[in-house]
């Protein structure tokens, strides 16, 4: 069974070249996914890599000795890594008296051990390179310093700790870096006060902002003397206007400032003097210093120009020379350069060679060298935060033939490289270029829909707002597209994406179009902030429209209805509950209208533990006429008492489930009908003391309570009382039944429930007779509004893991038998069946039940190493599980996205209607020749006999 | 149906032997679980809606405690509105405070009286029938300090409340003394689609429910022994993969091999028994014969 796993580190937040000069080439990064990782500079490929845990933020990385030094968890553990395999060499806790920003300097030595000087929580520890012990510490508790720099000169034994006091002071405290002993301890106060970041520009002179943004504050410490110098930045540009920020950089003698997205370069000249050297009007990200050789430092800057990008690296006290200058063109649209980082190697004839590694605003990471892209990684892959699915073409004919022909040359290319590889005097390239041809040209790559429904387009969106469609055959990316309408821009201050839905689903009619999916996004955090929609083609990935930013995005309801053109009727809420419809089109507004009455959804405050049902009512009733516009009326609430109550989880049963048959035949032939209604919600509150970590309220003040709600009239079905068990909750609604994980704090364990829910109403349908003469209600419409006459089984079980994340297997019809998927703790995928949650198991089943497949009573469900989807891999920091049903109806798509990528096909019930792919058919056919011999031997053989019977 | 029983009972002993470890509290929540039915209008409770349901095991409990614990009278009101009107009162609920000697408050005995419609209300309800409108309901979100953090309200189509006369059905879901939540609609089905029909009579015939939350049947604890062998047995039907028989492998091998096997013995069977018969001084080397046949049969041919 085919399976596909990608492996991503996220966004890069700091990078460390080695400088072995060794021919190992790597570069060490820390991303804002907590990974460290160690990348090859010629391919970009991982050779070895560490997530940490999502409470484990990466401060700083940097290199002691031969080692990889790690700042995290807010400054609290130093860990040392090996370079080459990665392994922890030591780790070394460093506790302080308060929380303080968390600052990590390494270039410093104590008789031929490398020692790390790190500032974190109000502490100033010095540890030591080789076993992470730590020399000593000093306290800055007293002081209610903000400390801002550690600076250590180089070629001395004396640390400066600089930073701002109380009441604007500027402080100075100079430490003995052998023993930590407090040497001298200046301050000044400064009439402006602070803001931000400060610039460090030689080891004794700092550059800062004053609190209102328009003056630079040059501050020189030498000797223990503070001196300022305040320059209006308005002396320096006279077209200022508007508060500036300081570019964080430390280049010997130069800073950079931006004011209004321009970009200045300034150097510091002898007496805190200020010279402006260059204006940069482009999109500029700077980086940080490096040290070419005795005393020379280079730094490199990139400039945006259209779809190039311009890379220069300069001599920090040489403005005019370039050391550097190169054109690079953008492969595809990636946005703003965000971070620079360069290194240097010694070119072929001696001379300084620089390459850089640069952040993209869609977190890709691209190596350049030598005015090319070297390689570049999709890391936005990284932080995924929506999926949906698309279908594939359906195959015509003709198409292959014209592709064919397009590209004639790479066909009488690819047959060469093929001749050459069975001729055997194909290079290792061309091995590799044959290989990919192969790739390209198997069944599992194909750009068209299989017969069997596994080959599909899942269409992820990333955090960074970018659209990737990825193969479910290879699971290569088909393209990818940074979202216009997503980027920043006046209107649209901080955007972030939301959701992804399926927007058009060509299917009976309307097949010549393409399918395109909805990306819903908001401009800022705040759900009153205005939205922004984009439809965007699932087969090319271009953005067919978009609007601006219009009213705010509260809730988007995928509506049971399309349009002849098979878009989807989308029903959007805005913060202020008017409802808005889309498409906005006459067709669709006639649709809508029809179905006006029968409309219903509810909203969560989560908050507040409030959840209100609405409908609506009738056009918005505003200044501007907008046909599409409607307001809504709250129906009903549930109110959660907010001192015993909070909620804590809510789920509902996916849209697209198939639920294959009502009737549930238990093992005495009688007939149970499962509820099954669109408009179940299971909510789960826990009592508010129990919100926190699992065992810091006592069993006895913390309890857990189960709902099952209908969405339509706010009745609760099922009500249930876990006392001494807390979250976090995870659950998944399917069919009639939910299933929901939590701690248990009596037993110390964590549990699983389940809850059946069966429809008593249609219980009177068993008779034949009366379903002979028609007198049954089964295809009578159900209405939500009749009480509902039903009856709930639950049960619980013991689980040995926590869950990460729960879901369930879906298939075309609804068929086969359904696998709970688990993501565990240890970022492994494990399948349960669902026959271990059935609420009907007992501790000594009867015959009959045994033979319906019902499993004896165990208190904790078991795991079975066999069960895990992902075998021996781990999708690190796993954070969702999809399922998708192929064509197939015993085959699901299950795709399970975190920092890794994972996809594999399941088949629950096994595969019952199809061969397994390693059925032998060569065996078969062998059996069928030989039999076929066998035959023609034995008839020859009999013949010969009665010709000598004859003769006899 | 049996197995159904068995479950049931299995989690009724389950339940109740953790009672009395559960101390009180449980006792209270049971207790909570009682159906009233409702005077209000003149009508008298219609006999099939007696409540059938009631706690017999948890009475000596409530006596038994009933001297400890204060009672005090509480009433709170319920407000209607039709379609998008405000809200109005339509009647009182009257209830008995429980205090427990352990600080909790429930309710009991909760009475109903539901005020009839005036004129005014019944021609606003006739027109919420016409146009298939919603009736609202609101019940305070606390009992004592009405209305607490918010109203709680409940919707239902008016068309399903007209029977004989106005048929209704309240749950009033409760915690403590704070209302969760009210459902409200027709004590029967309300089929769709809706028909317009007046009622009879103008007057309301009421049944209230009120409902506490239920104690979750506890994962099922076995003793060392019990586990052993359970989980054992559970264990050994799960790890056992479903693995086919020999036999269900590769029948389709064995089949022919054995047609084959059998086709070669009857041969055999077959040869030796001509031999026997037709060439009886040749036994022994039936190859030889063989060989002499060949030719033999070729010339007679030519």
């Amino acid at each position: 069974m085919a399976i596909r796993h990608q492996q991503y580190i996220g966004k890069v937040k700091q990078a460390m070249f080695h400088t072995q000069k060794t021919g190992r080439k790597r570069v060490v990064v820390s991303t804002e996914e907590n990974v460290l990782a160690s990348l090859d500079l010629r391919h970009g490929e991982i050779f070895w890599r560490h997530v940490l845990g999502p409470n484990d933020v990466i401060d700083g990385i940097d290199a002691l000795g031969k080692y990889a030094v790690t700042l995290s968890s807010g400054g609290s553990i130093l860990r040392a890594w090996n370079l080459p395999d990665g392994q922890m060499v030591w780790e070394s806790s460093l506790q302080g008296p308060k929380h303080s920003k968390s600052l990590l300097l390494t270039n410093f030595k104590i008789e031929k051990d490398n020692v790390a000087l790190v500032f974190s929580n109000g502490r100033l520890h010095a540890v030591s390179g080789i076993d992470g012990e730590v020399l000593w510490k000093k306290d800055f508790e007293a002081e209610s310093l903000e400390v801002q720099k550690i600076i250590q000169p180089p070629g001395s034994d004396l640390v400066y700790v600089v930073g701002f006091g109380a009441s604007s002071q500027f402080e100075v405290f100079q430490i003995n870096a052998r023993n930590g002993q407090l040497l001298k301890h200046e301050s000044a106060p400064i009439s402006g006060g602070f803001s931000g970041e400060v610039s460090l520009v030689s080891s004794e002179t700092l550059v800062a902002l004053d609190s209102t943004g328009s003056n630079l504050i040059t501050i020189s410490f030498h000797d223990g003397k503070i001196s300022f110098q305040q320059t209006p930045i308005s002396n320096l540009v006279e077209e200022s206007f508007g508060p500036a920020v300081l570019v964080p950089s430390s280049v010997a003698g130069i800073f950079a400032i931006k004011v209004n997205a321009i970009t200045i370069f300034i150097r510091v000249t002898g007496e805190g003097k200020l010279e402006v050297v260059e204006k940069i009007t482009n999109e500029t990200a700077v980086s940080d210093a490096l040290s070419i050789s005795e005393g020379q430092q280079a730094f490199a800057f990139v400039q945006h120009a259209g779809s190039e990008i311009h890379l220069t690296v300069k001599m920090a006290h040489d403005w005019d020379v370039n050391l550097l200058k190169e054109r690079i063109r953008m492969d595809q649209p990636r946005g703003l350069v965000s971070k620079v980082f360069i290194n240097n190697y010694v070119r072929t004839d001696r001379s300084h060679g620089f390459r850089a590694l640069i952040v993209m605003e869609d977190h890709s990471l691209l190596l350049l060298q030598q005015g090319e892209i070297v390689w570049s990684r999709e890391d936005g892959l990284a932080s995924i935060i929506d999926v949906t699915t698309a279908e594939l073409p359906v195959e015509k004919d003709g198409v292959s033939v014209a592709k064919v022909e397009h590209n004639l040359f790479e066909w009488l290319k690819g047959h060469l490289l093929k001749l050459k590889g069975t001729l055997m005097l194909a290079s290792p390239e061309d091995i590799a270029a044959i290989q990919s041809i192969r790739l390209k040209s198997s069944e599992k790559s194909k750009m068209t829909r299989d017969h069997n429904g596994f080959r599909k387009l899942l269409i992820v969106l990333t955090s960074a707002k970018k659209l990737f469609a990825l193969h479910t055959g290879d699971g290569h990316i088909v393209w990818s597209h940074l979202l216009q309408s997503l980027h920043k821009s006046e209107v649209c201050q901080q955007p972030i994406g939301l959701n992804l839905y399926q927007w058009q689903v060509p299917h009976h009619h309307a097949m010549d179009e393409n399918p395109s999916v909805l990306v819903v996004g908001r401009c800022g955090p705040s759900l009153d902030a205005p939205g922004v929609l984009s439809f965007v083609d699932a087969y090319t990935g271009k953005e067919l429209s978009s609007s601006s930013p219009v009213h705010s995005v509260a809730q988007v309801i995928p509506l049971p209805f399309t349009d002849s053109t098979e878009q989807r009727l989308h029903l959007l809420i805005d913060a202020d509950q008017h409802a808005h419809l889309y498409p906005t089109t006459p067709e669709a507004l006639g649709i809508f209208q029809r179905e006006f009455s029968n409309i219903y959804w509810y909203s969560v405050e989560d908050d507040n533990s409030i959840i209100k049902g609405h409908a609506l009512k009738s056009k918005c009733t505003g200044e501007a006429v907008d046909e599409f516009c409607f307001d809504t009326r709250e129906l009903w609430s549930i109110v959660f008492p907010s001192e015993s109550e909070n909620i804590i989880a809510t789920v509902t049963r996916k849209l697209n489930e198939v639920v294959h048959t009502q009737a549930k035949v238990i093992a005495d032939h009688d007939v149970m009908y499962k509820y099954i209604s669109r408009n179940a919600l299971f909510v789960a509150t826990v009592a508010p003391k129990a919100s926190g970590e699992i065992g810091s309220v006592t069993p006895e003040e913390s309890w857990l309570v189960a709902y099952v709600i209908d969405t339509v009239t706010g009745r609760i079905l099922h009500r249930v009382t876990h006392h001494g068990s807390q979250g976090p909750v995870q659950a998944v609604f399917s069919e009639n039944w939910v299933v929901y994980h939590y701690f248990n704090l009596r037993a110390h364990r964590y549990e699983m429930s389940v809850i059946e829910i069966y429809d008593q109403s249609r219980a009177d349908n068993k008779d034949v007779l009366k379903l002979v003469l028609g007198k049954h209600n089964l295809t009578s419409p159900v209405s939500s509004y009749s009480r509902p006459e039903i009856i709930t089984k639950s049960q619980s079980y013991f689980f040995p893991h926590s869950v990460k994340a729960i879901a369930v297997t879906s298939t075309a019809k609804g068929i086969t038998s359904k696998q709970l998927l688990i993501g565990t703790i240890g970022d492994q995928v494990l399948a349960l069946d669902k026959r271990f949650l059935d609420p009907r198991r007992s501790v000594n089943p009867t015959q009959a039940e045994k033979e319906e497949g019902i499993i004896p009573l165990t208190d904790s469900l078991p795991i079975i190493p066999q069960s895990y989807v992902t075998h021996a891999l781990r999708v690190e920091g796993l954070r969702g599980i999809v399922t998708v049903p192929a064509k197939l109806e015993s085959t699901t798509l299950v795709f399970a996205h975190g920092v890794d990528l994972f996809l594999t096909q399941l088949a629950p019930s096994r595969t019952y209607d199809s061969l397994t792919e390693d059925f032998s058919y060569a065996l078969l056919l062998i059996t069928i020749v030989a039999l076929v011999a066998a035959i023609f031997v034995t008839w020859i053989w009999s013949e010969r006999k009665e010709l000598q019977e004859k003769w006899r | 149906m049996k197995t159904s029983k068995v479950i049931v009972a299995f989690i009724l002993t389950l339940s109740l032997l953790s009672l009395p470890s559960l101390g009180f509290q449980s006792d209270e929540l049971l207790v909570d679980d009682e159906e009233f039915g409702l005077e209000g209008a003149p009508q008298t409770r219609s006999p099939e809606s007696i409540p059938t349901r009631s706690p017999p095991v948890v009475t000596p409990t409530k006596k038994r405690h009933s001297d400890l614990d204060s009672d005090s009278k509480i009433q709170f009101s319920l407000d209607h509105a039709f379609g998008d009107s405000g809200f109005a009162p339509a009647g009182t609920f009257s209830a008995r405070l429980k205090t427990w000697s352990h600080g909790g408050q429930t309710l009991t005995k909760l009475r109903f009286s539901r005020n009839n419609f005036t004129d005014e209300e019944k021609q606003k309800f006739k027109n919420l029938l016409e146009s298939d409108d919603f009736y609202r309901m609101r019940l305070p979100s606390n009992v004592l300090s009405p209305p607490g953090r918010d109203f709680i309200i409940s919707s239902v189509k008016a068309r399903c409340l007209p029977r004989e006369g106005l048929d209704e059905h309240f749950v009033i879901h409760m915690e403590g003394t704070n209302v969760l939540a009210v459902n409200y609609g027709s004590p029967g089905s309300c089929p769709y689609p809706r028909i317009l029909k007046l009622p009879a009579k103008w007057s309301f015939n009421s049944h209230t429910v009120l409902k506490s939350s239920d104690q979750a049947p506890r994962a099922p604890v076995f003793t060392e022994e019990i586990l052993g062998v359970g989980g054992e047995n559970g264990e050994g039907e799960v790890v056992q993969p479903p693995e086919r028989s020999f036999w269900a492998k590769y029948w389709m091998y064995l089949i022919p091999l054995g047609l084959i096997v059998m086709n070669a013995i009857t041969q055999a069977m077959n040869l030796p028994e001509e031999q026997a018969t037709g060439q009886g001084p040749a036994q022994g080397q039936p190859s030889a014969g063989a060989v002499q046949r060949g030719p033999g049969s070729a010339v007679r041919r030519r």
